[in-house]
């Protein structure tokens, strides 16, 4: 079964929804879209310095990926507005990444494929790292949920209950790190804050407690690997956009279907 | 020093010469503060006294720049802040936030939601709650922790003076009931006067403390609120305490001669 491009394309997208969709709940809950944005941005640096150095990608990815984010964490809002630094960051890693890539001599890359991933391609080794990575990181938020969604909600609170916020925040970037290094191959440097953030804000408009806004969120995240490659394979797009498109469009469905249904409920209240 | 060791035994919380700099701002210097079982301590001070500062200090949040600051262990902390924003991102209904590192069992659970009476709120989301809704919402979650103290700032903010009383005789509802401390942070010694059983006055230091009656009578805590000896009088019964029977008879005496 796992012979079939497609079939394994869809089973390395169930195994990073699976990791995205409770990790870009907490991108969107602590506000760190762009956080996201700049960190994924660094992974272009990190495949250029794995190649550079012949290591694994997804080590170099990790690596680069993770010192980023401690020099994120470390400066944010202390030299330059939080915003300002994300920009600076973002943009600088990924064009140093494209200059050291263009240097590296004997080494054949193909480059969009880091840029807009190419999750057709995928083998079954790919999976087995995808799976494993995108279980581990899932591993890391289930071990320390409670202590993570309290200091989400109120830092002080959390210190309160003896948690160390910024253990905490550790781990939410090393799980985040180890997604983005395990979904580079998939969906690319570019749109990998996308497959984070559209589902889980698509989940919102549904969901009452974070537990339901996470497992929604994956239900939305699998949904939108199926509709993508569905429209990848129909349509010759494509594959890693065409999935950011799913989701998407999961987007609008959400926001329209509950803007339809609080409206009937007030004219329900009214009458 | 050993000496002030003397002070802290048996404290749950205690502090020694605890000081808060920002640059060369400096919050807080030398303050000396213990908390024991079963104990009511309000502190006491005006906008920009540090009150706040040194909660976050009680609790751990903040590290204070110079002095010590001793826990007992395993102490179980019950805090409930002056505001809680919460994204509009992040669903929450009321009963989730209950259980948010709740360490009650469910009957325990039932009862502190009916005394504090949020059973009607529990569905709702929190980010839906007025302010004092959401008081209630966040002292009953903080007594969910099943907490050895109770440390609250400003937790009136928003209420008006029923509700505030309502408040604080909830407060001593629950310390008699949970056997646990209290520590408040107020602006208003006037409320908090019937339910404390001492009172720290906190302006960067601890200008006086002790019984309520006591502090309200005292000159720093006159001249920090800015009181004139009238408007005094009439706010505070406690005023015709003997220490001002004393200077009243001696300036009569004075006029005498």
């Amino acid at each position: 079964m796992l012979d079939d491009f497609l079939v394994r394309a869809f089973v390395a997208g169930v195994g990073l929804a699976i990791a995205a969709g409770p990790l870009g709940c907490f991108v969107v809950w602590r506000r760190m879209a762009y956080f996201g944005d700049a960190i994924s941005h660094a992974a272009i640096l990190g495949v250029a310095l794995s190649l550079a150095f012949s290591l694994s990608p997804i080590v170099g990815v990790l690596l680069v990926v993770l010192l980023m984010s401690f020099v994120i964490a470390r400066y944010a809002g202390k030299l330059y507005a939080i915003d300002t630094l994300l920009g600076v960051a973002a943009h600088l890693s990924l064009a140093l990444g494209l200059v050291a890539v263009s240097q590296l001599t004997g080494v054949r890359l193909d480059l969009p494929s880091y840029l807009f991933g190419d999750i057709l391609a995928v083998s079954k080794t790919d999976i087995v790292v995808v799976w494993m990575g995108s279980l581990l990181a899932v591993g890391l938020l289930l071990w320390r949920w409670v202590p993570l969604l309290t200091s989400t909600l109120n830092p002080d609170l959390a210190v309160s209950k003896g948690f160390n916020v910024d253990r905490e925040r550790l781990v939410l970037m090393v799980s985040l790190a180890l997604l983005i290094a395990v979904s580079i191959k998939l969906v690319g440097a570019l749109l990998i804050s996308a497959i984070l953030i559209v589902p889980a804000a698509a989940a919102r408009v549904f969901s009452r407690t974070p537990e339901q806004m996470a497992l929604v969120a994956i239900v939305i995240g699998v949904a939108s690997v199926a509709l993508g490659l569905g429209l990848s394979l129909y349509a010759d797009t494509p594959s890693g956009p065409s999935i950011v498109v799913g989701s998407g469009v999961f987007f609008i469905i959400a926001n329209v279907v509950s803007t339809v249904v609080k409206n009937a409920q007030q004219r329900k209240h009214q009458t | 020093m050993p000496d002030r060791k003397i002070m802290t035994t048996n404290s749950l919380i205690s502090t020694e010469n605890v000081c808060l700099h920002y640059g060369n701002d400096v919050v807080l210097h030398d303050i000396d503060f213990a908390v024991h079982p079963r104990e009511i301590v309000t502190i006491l001070g005006p906008n920009g006294s540090g009150k706040s500062s040194f909660l976050r200090i009680l609790i751990g949040a903040l590290q204070p720049s110079g002095g010590r600051i001793m826990r007992q262990k395993h102490l179980r902390i019950g805090y409930v802040p002056q505001r809680l924003s919460i994204d509009s991102n992040l669903p929450m209904s009321v009963n989730r936030f209950l259980s948010l590192g709740s360490r009650t069992d469910s009957i325990l659970k039932q009862k502190w939601i009916d005394q504090v009476g949020i059973e009607s709120l529990l569905p709702m989301q929190v980010s839906q709650l007025s302010g004092g809704q959401l008081q209630r919402v966040m002292l009953a979650q903080a007594l969910l922790s099943n907490p050895q103290v109770l440390i609250l700032d400003e937790a009136t903010q928003g209420l008006d003076q029923q509700g505030e009383a309502a408040f604080y005789r909830l407060i001593e509802q629950v310390r008699n009931e949970q056997g646990c401390a209290i520590v408040l942070v107020s602006h208003d010694l006037h409320v908090v006067m019937s339910a404390s059983d001492r009172v720290v006055c906190l302006n960067g230091h601890v200008c006086c403390e002790g019984a309520p009656t006591i502090v309200s009578a005292a000159p720093e805590y006159r001249a920090l609120f800015g009181l004139g000896t009238e408007g005094a009088l009439a706010l505070y019964r406690h005023d015709h305490d003997h220490s001002h029977d004393d200077g009243h008879e001696h300036h009569h005496h004075d006029h005498k001669h």
